[in-house]
């Protein structure tokens, strides 16, 4: 029986560290994608919106597919992705208030030194996924219906070649965040479409860079929206707003601003 | 220390112990076929045989831990139940000892019974100095030697001040002197009032604890008599070649 | 190896986020072990002692339950507590009290089915002796379970081991935030796909480490059992 109930005890010690985690501050659930948080650029902004209004910003960090479909479900107060069209989607169907632009940054191919199907240097995107595809060089694609990967599908699209038909040859769909896709590309030599941000960051490159850039349609637009408190009433709606209005007010777009790795700025704050 | 145990009334539930009818079959198989058998209150009942002759299995049916295919067990007038059976207890060839500390397996035995704390102390004391181990009492029960354990097994079974005491060949594996501390206490508890019903394979013993003797053969009840006549003279041929072959092992 | 000092590194470090990210993760997991427990423990001995019907038909089904993908169990529970979901109002997506519910659907069958396994090798044996001592089948399970308490350690590391290395269900009902629900698996998942690999792996061995010293205690505590007798 002793040692019964010094097991309970140890235990119980453990679990009260949970008790004393529940009288919390106000918090809110924001739905983002794993390229604000892989970057680092979250990290670096909400401690200071967190300071200013003492509101908490819990951030769960999956594709853009995923992050609004959770917050359809009203897993989330605030939305902050970036696929436009999904987006105004999401409000024409109710689910959210209104949306605005908070900041871009942009897509970049990136490959391996050798670069097999020569597109170093490029400066239009379309044409060098087509070069790949002619010399079937190998191609890794998120394939997880995030931001990034519809993105890429709509390069594709414009190149006039349909990628899904070559899936599991040249072309490789992960299924799998951006890291998980820049590790495989990495490591098999493949190119991918990355956003610059979560390139820049990114700590296994290997031999990989940056080979084409700059091109308009390669534009990477963010947008923030406020779930509504209409359709899931559990939503911190004043919580929320204050945060929109932080983001894509002065203070949090100088914020965005200020964030930089290796002395790059990864994200372009554009709000009105 | 077993006063208040003598009492007839209690007694008068628990036995006779009577078998009506009673057939046991397992796997199609007919383990014991015994139309009337009657086990009185008094000297120890002794349950003899050849291997495979059912002796473990009457045992088994007369504590409740098997039940006949068709006929009845009797304790007193009435069909043995559950209240009859916690008057009963039963030791084991082999004594399964809880993991637990000696003085914790008596008090296992204890659990549930209407006693004060401090009596349930005093009865284990006591039970302890019986199978002399008073000493061992915070040691585990399994680090005991095999005839402590079956000591312990057997002062355990006795805790409960039982009207019956079913015992399978306890000293099957012990040595002499291991088994002649067994003996002693069982004859203690037989002068105290205890019933004795115990299966044994050796005469010897069966000498030296007095009574008598079932001897059963494949299923049968052959012959139920005193101990000395039937070491002496058994008056069935089975009985008799038992007897020579088991002297002769 | 890089990984290797990388892990010393942090460990001596101290740094209080890796130690918040590892007590999250042991409270986590330790407390989904002990409410399955409580729930497996009973519910595989009274398999082991029961004989009803349907009862073979349990087993198989509790055994094959100990394979359960954690993803499933994840997307299940996040089906559950989600907002549209039937336990919405609760409130308890994306906390640690989510990990938990997830882990404790995980571990209470491989806890009840290796119980199941221990107390039947051990009724085997007390059987005859608790019957004669008047107890019933399920009046017997509360001696076969605190009895079979060395065995049943095993049963427990077992189930602390699926815990405390899972991922695939705390990281979607736990959602891996920062300071809240962030545990050893999620960081290691999350250091993975930011690239920094020696850190994860880093983390890894650090987690290897941890459930090195929770079996080594066990064990210890097993050899301390088996000198005294009481196994």
């Amino acid at each position: 029986m002793r040692f019964l109930r010094s097991l309970a005890i140890a235990l119980a010690a453990m679990v009260g560290l949970t008790g004393a985690a529940a009288a919390e501050a106000p918090f809110i659930i924001v739905q983002s994608t794993t390229s604000t948080q892989n970057s680092g650029l979250l990290d670096a902004i909400l401690p200071q919106f967190t300071e200013k209004t003492g509101i908490e910003v819990r951030v769960v960090a999956v594709g853009t597919g995923q992050a609004i479909k959770n917050a359809r479900n009203g897993d989330g107060d605030v939305l902050l992705v970036h696929a436009k069209p999904s987006e105004e989607a999401f409000v024409t169907e109710g689910y959210g208030v209104e949306r605005f632009d908070v900041m871009y940054n942009d897509f970049v191919v990136v490959g391996p030194a050798s670069d097999p199907a020569g597109v170093a240097g490029m400066t239009d995107a379309v044409a060098a996924l087509r070069r790949i595809a002619e010399t079937e060089a190998p191609f890794a694609s998120r394939g997880d219906d995030s931001g990034t990967h519809k993105a890429e599908l709509r390069l594709w699209d414009a190149a006039g070649i349909d990628a899904a038909a070559a899936s599991g040859g040249w072309y490789r769909e992960t299924g799998s965040g951006m890291g998980a896709t820049l590790n495989l590309g990495a490591a098999m030599g493949a190119y991918v479409l990355s956003d610059r941000a979560t390139w820049i960051s990114f700590g296994n490159k290997g031999d990989h860079r940056v080979l084409v850039d700059g091109d308009t349609r390669l534009f990477n637009q963010y947008g923030v929206i406020l779930v509504n408190p209409e359709k899931h009433p559990n939503v911190k709606a004043a919580e929320g707003q204050t945060f929109v209005d932080w983001l894509i007010g002065t203070e949090g777009q100088a914020a965005i601003a200020a964030y930089k790795v290796d002395d790059q700025q990864l994200f372009f704050p554009n709000a009105d | 220390m077993f006063d208040g145990k003598g009492n007839g009334r209690v007694q008068a539930q628990s036995l006779p112990l009577r078998l009506r009818d009673l057939r046991f079959e397992r796997g199609g198989q007919r383990l014991l076929d015994i139309p009337a058998l009657s086990i009185a209150p008094g000297e120890p009942t002794l349950i003899m045989g050849p291997n495979g002759a059912g002796k473990s299995v009457l045992l088994r049916l007369l504590h409740g831990l098997e039940a006949p295919t068709s006929g009845q067990v009797l304790a007193g007038d009435a069909p043995l139940d559950e209240a009859t059976r916690r008057r009963q207890a039963m030791v084991f060839q082999r004594p399964v000892i809880l993991r637990r500390s000696v003085r914790a397996n008596l008090a296992f035995a204890l659990h549930g019974r209407r006693m004060s704390r401090a009596e349930k102390a005093d009865r284990i004391d006591a039970l302890l100095r019986m199978a002399r181990l008073s000493d061992r009492a915070a040691q585990s029960g399994r680090s005991l030697s095999g005839g402590e354990q079956q000591r312990l097994a057997l002062v355990r079974a006795l805790a409960t001040e039982p009207d019956v005491l079913f015992l399978d060949e306890p000293t099957a594996s012990l040595d002499p002197g291991a088994t002649q501390a067994i003996e002693t206490l069982i004859r203690e508890a037989s002068a105290t009032g205890t019933k004795i019903v115990m299966v044994t394979h050796d005469p010897g013993q069966a000498r030296r604890l007095g009574g008598e003797v079932l001897f059963l053969n494949k299923g049968h009840l052959v012959e139920q008599t005193a101990v000395e006549p039937f070491l002496d003279t058994p008056a069935t041929d089975a009985a008799r070649r038992f007897l020579r072959g088991d002297l002769l092992v | 190896m890089s990984a290797l000092s990388v892990s010393l590194r942090l460990i001596l470090s101290g740094d209080p986020d890796l130690w918040e990210i590892i007590l999250l993760s042991l409270r986590v997991s330790l407390f989904a072990v002990l409410i399955a427990a409580l729930i497996g423990m009973p519910l595989g001995a009274a398999l082991a002692v029961g004989r009803f019907p349907g009862r073979q038909v349990l087993l198989v089904l509790l055994n094959a339950l100990m394979g359960l993908p954690p993803v499933v169990v994840g997307l299940v529970v996040y089906l559950m507590l989600s907002n549209a979901g039937p336990l919405g109002v609760l409130q308890l997506l994306y906390t640690p009290t989510a990990m938990i519910i997830a882990q404790v659907l995980l571990v209470t069958p491989i806890i009840a089915a290796l119980t199941r396994q221990a107390v039947e090798t051990l009724n085997e044996e007390y059987a005859d002796q608790l019957r004669s001592l008047g107890l019933s089948r399920l009046g017997s399970v509360p001696t076969l379970l605190w009895d079979g308490r060395f065995a049943l350690m095993t049963a427990l590391l077992a189930g602390f081991g699926r815990a405390i290395a899972e991922v695939g269900a705390v990281i979607i009902v736990g959602g891996n935030i920062n300071h809240v629900t962030r545990v050893m698996t999620t960081t290691i998942a999350l250091e993975t796909s930011k690239g920094n690999l020696s850190l994860a792996l880093a983390l890894g061995l650090i987690l290897i480490l941890i459930a090195l010293s929770v079996n080594a205690a066990v064990a210890l505590l097993g050899t301390t059992a088996q000198r005294t007798a009481y196994v």
